[in-house]
């Protein structure tokens, strides 16, 4: 296969678009139907085999102008001859001072890309390494030669010669600045996407208390796709038809007018429930923060679970699904913390309020997530009422930010409510979240 | 100019020729859309469309139907849509009123047989008969492999179908033919054109979607746009077009709920006709509005702007004339 498309489909890969063997293939093909002369249709057949959704299109129109950009700045065929002739003669490099003086723009541009070639530039893949390359980049482009001459140079201790070394080393300058820009482009197309993809795979594994306010624009994309994922895992499989069972007691009744003779026949199905999720959170200041990321995930899952209701409170039990709907996140928030997270944390009124106001959000289908640390302030905990709320409910999932040596200590009231739960866990990150949420909707399967 | 190819389909020879194909049966093209068409003739491929509702996903297959004048075949996706509703099932009804009538005349057929094994022979014989082409309904993936001349494969939502449904059809497009047990290999002699369209209700599979080209149509841009107005609704004078493309395009860029797309545009450009509306004026725009967005709030949140929008459509050019598709 052509290089230019492999080396391509690996730049598209680094950024996250997942290209398989087979289309790598399709790509080709469709290159070989097309032909490279017309650079639109080129970019058009590409897109069509290998971007596979809106979001990988933009990536991928992005890609393509940067990487063909600096193709173009040597032509393909000519780096290619070039390149070879080089690399068999005997001298090996040519010398870069020459090669600066000739001031052959075209020629200087094919050097530079053969040292790249030479060093693998591409291989880079994070911003540091920039200065590395640059340098292997020079060296491998006779940057010894150059030092050498500017050696002579000054030992000549002339006039002339100084202003010759002067020269060179502003040569010297020059070469690198341009070795370094070389990398630059490297590092935006084949670097970037994986430093990026590592950085994410960082957040996600990071504490949820530790993430810095200049993070949240990450930590929302991120929860945006986890969200996405869990929504494509659990939105399938909705209804299971039966075929090959037959339901004879339909069967015989909607065939009662034709003698019985089975004329329409009747197929069993699987009944499956639908998600109902009440999600209570504990916004007192020490929880709040993982409040956030819960809510932010559970309501990018709107549409798969449009069953949802959300409940705040420290001490008053306050219904937020409104809240959340009519205002974009951020806002909604920061209306809930202040609605919702003032006074001293009271379960037990959290729990008598749900009883009397929400009892027939509860019910068999309903599994109910509890976020908070449990802290009462001593004040009794209820927990004949949580118990009631948990035994009417499908599941009762418990999310305790506090890690498991905490748990029970001081005001601590989890050990009381644990047996009431199906499941209490710590979650510290959004992958702790990403595995609650994912539990919780693969029991309705 | 790009190579020419042969594909069972005479007059898609090149891009070009799509594009001008398309455009004598009405449908406006672009670079990419035709592109797409050519790859797919060229890779023996199915298209997987992207894009909102009513930009012209489920009419390219139609124009192209009749562009090569080949039958369209159209396969509705829905929930629970099987194998049955999609490729063949057997009449069974048929198959039942049959064998209730040949009970009666059970003895004339055994009737000289004397033992039971040489009566289920007999018996046996006419197995066939009940699991023959005359009992077979064709669906539409079936008919589409039958047509000796070719078609056009619409398979409309795929994204409504369940995930086994969409493995089933993998199968069938992969080597464009189906196998009926009773019968044999059934082969398409002429590959279908398959076009698949999808409104994003759900993520389609990877399997699917490695196995298509992709092609997303966005809303078009003012050109295009007018171009096709022009084409589909007869008579609309020029000055009552560029105005209501330029009011349509910058509805577009206000935060909406459902962003008008050229489906509306052209049943506006109806509405506007027949109310015999020589220029945008606020008044019919008010009260023609609700052709054009199809959500209470979305009237009322567009309603405040309509002078400002008029005015900007109606003084000739606007600032973003000729500013690209999203």
């Amino acid at each position: 296969m052509d290089r230019q498309i492999t080396s391509f489909i690996r730049a598209l890969r680094a950024s996250d678009v997942r290209v398989s063997t087979g289309e790598a293939l399709d790509a080709a093909r469709a290159v070989s139907v097309a032909g490279y002369a017309d650079r639109t249709l080129l970019k058009d057949s590409l897109r069509c085999t290998l971007a596979k959704s809106p979001d990988e299109a933009i990536t991928f129109d992005e890609l393509f102008d940067s990487f063909f950009a600096k193709r173009n700045l040597s032509s393909a065929d000519k780096s290619d001859s070039d390149g070879d002739a080089s690399r068999d003669s005997p001298s090996g490099q040519p010398d870069p001072v020459e090669l600066m003086d000739s001031g052959d723009e075209v020629a200087i541009a094919a050097a530079l890309e053969r040292a790249a070639d030479a060093v693998d530039a591409d291989d880079i893949r994070f911003s540091t390494q920039i200065a590395y390359y640059a340098q292997q980049m020079l060296k491998q482009m006779g940057g010894e030669k150059l030092q050498e001459r500017m050696m002579q140079a000054f030992d000549e201790r002339s006039e002339e010669g100084e202003a010759e070394a002067e020269r060179l080393i502003e040569m010297r300058r020059e070469l690198t600045k341009r070795a370094r820009e070389r990398v630059q482009r490297s590092y935006d197309i084949f670097g970037k996407g994986e430093t990026e993809q590592f950085r994410n795979e960082f957040a996600e594994n990071k504490k949820l208390s530790a993430i810095e306010l200049s993070d949240m624009a990450r930590m929302k994309v991120l929860v945006a796709r986890i969200a996405k994922r869990l929504a494509v895992k659990h939105s399938r499989r909705r209804r299971k038809k039966n075929r090959g069972q037959l339901d004879i007691r339909r069967t015989m009744r909607a065939n009662a007018g034709v003698d019985g003779v089975p004329f329409n026949v009747v197929w069993r199905q699987k009944k499956r429930e639908r998600p109902k999720i009440v999600v209570i959170c504990d916004v007192s200041g020490s929880v709040a923060r993982y409040v956030r990321f819960l809510l932010l995930l559970l309501w990018s899952m709107k549409d798969v679970v449009p069953d949802m209701h959300a409940f705040a409170f420290s001490n008053k039990l306050v219904e937020v699904d409104d809240v959340l709907e009519d205002n974009p996140f951020e806002h909604a928030m920061d209306i809930i913390i202040r609605v919702a997270g003032m006074g001293s944390t009271d379960y037990g009124q959290a729990w008598s309020d749900l009883k009397k106001d929400h009892e027939a959000l509860v019910d068999r289908r309903t599994t109910i997530i509890v976020l908070g640390d449990g802290r009462s302030n001593y004040d009794d905990p209820r927990t004949d009422l949580f118990r009631g709320c948990a035994s009417r409910a499908k599941r009762t999932i418990w999310l305790n930010p506090e890690p498991l040596a905490a748990w029970g200590t001081g005001d601590s009231e989890i050990p009381r409510y644990r047996p009431y739960c199906s499941t209490m866990s710590h979650v510290a990150t959004l992958r702790d979240l990403e595995r609650a949420v994912d539990d919780v909707l693969s029991a309705y399967s | 100019m790009t190579k020419t190819i042969s594909t069972g389909y005479e007059p898609m020879t090149s891009i070009e020729a799509i594009t001008s194909g398309l455009e004598s049966v009405g449908y406006i093209s672009t670079q990419q859309i035709s592109t797409a068409v050519f790859l797919a003739l060229g890779l023996r491929k199915p298209i997987l469309i992207e894009g909102p509702a009513g930009v012209g996903k489920t009419d390219l297959a139609a124009s192209l139907s009749r562009w090569l004048d080949v039958p369209l075949l159209r396969l509705q996706c829905y929930e629970g849509l099987d194998e049955g509703k999609a490729l063949y099932e057997w009449k069974y009804g048929k198959q039942l009123l049959y064998t209730q009538l040949l009970k009666e005349k059970l003895n004339e057929v055994v009737g000289d047989e004397k033992s039971l094994e040489s009566s289920l022979a007999k018996l046996g014989s006419f197995e066939d008969l009940f699991f023959s082409e005359q009992f077979l309904e064709a669906r539409p993936l079936l008919t589409a492999m039958r047509q000796s001349a070719g078609s056009v494969l619409l398979v409309d939502e795929i994204d409504k179908s369940d995930e086994e449904f969409e493995a089933f059809l993998l199968e069938v497009l992969s080597d464009y033919q189906v196998t009926v047990p009773e019968i044999g290999t059934i082969k398409a002699n002429v590959p279908p054109i398959v076009i698949l369209t999808s409104n994003n209700v759900r993520e389609l599979g990877d399997a699917l979607k490695r196995r298509c080209l992709h092609l997303h149509i966005g809303f078009p841009d003012h050109k295009r746009e007018q171009r096709i107005v022009q084409a589909r609704v007869e008579g609309i004078s020029e000055d009552l077009l560029n105005q209501m493309v330029c009011f349509v395009q910058s509805v577009r860029d206000l935060d909406i709920k459902k962003q008008p797309s050229i489906a509306e545009t052209v049943d506006w450009a109806k509405t506007l006709l027949l109310l015999h509306a020589n220029a945008l004026d606020e008044r019919f725009v008010k009260d023609t509005l609700n052709v054009l967005l199809k959500h209470e709030s979305d009237i009322a949140a567009v309603s405040g702007d309509v002078p400002k929008l008029v005015r900007e459509a109606t003084n000739g050019k606007p600032a973003y004339a000729g500013q690209i598709t999203r």
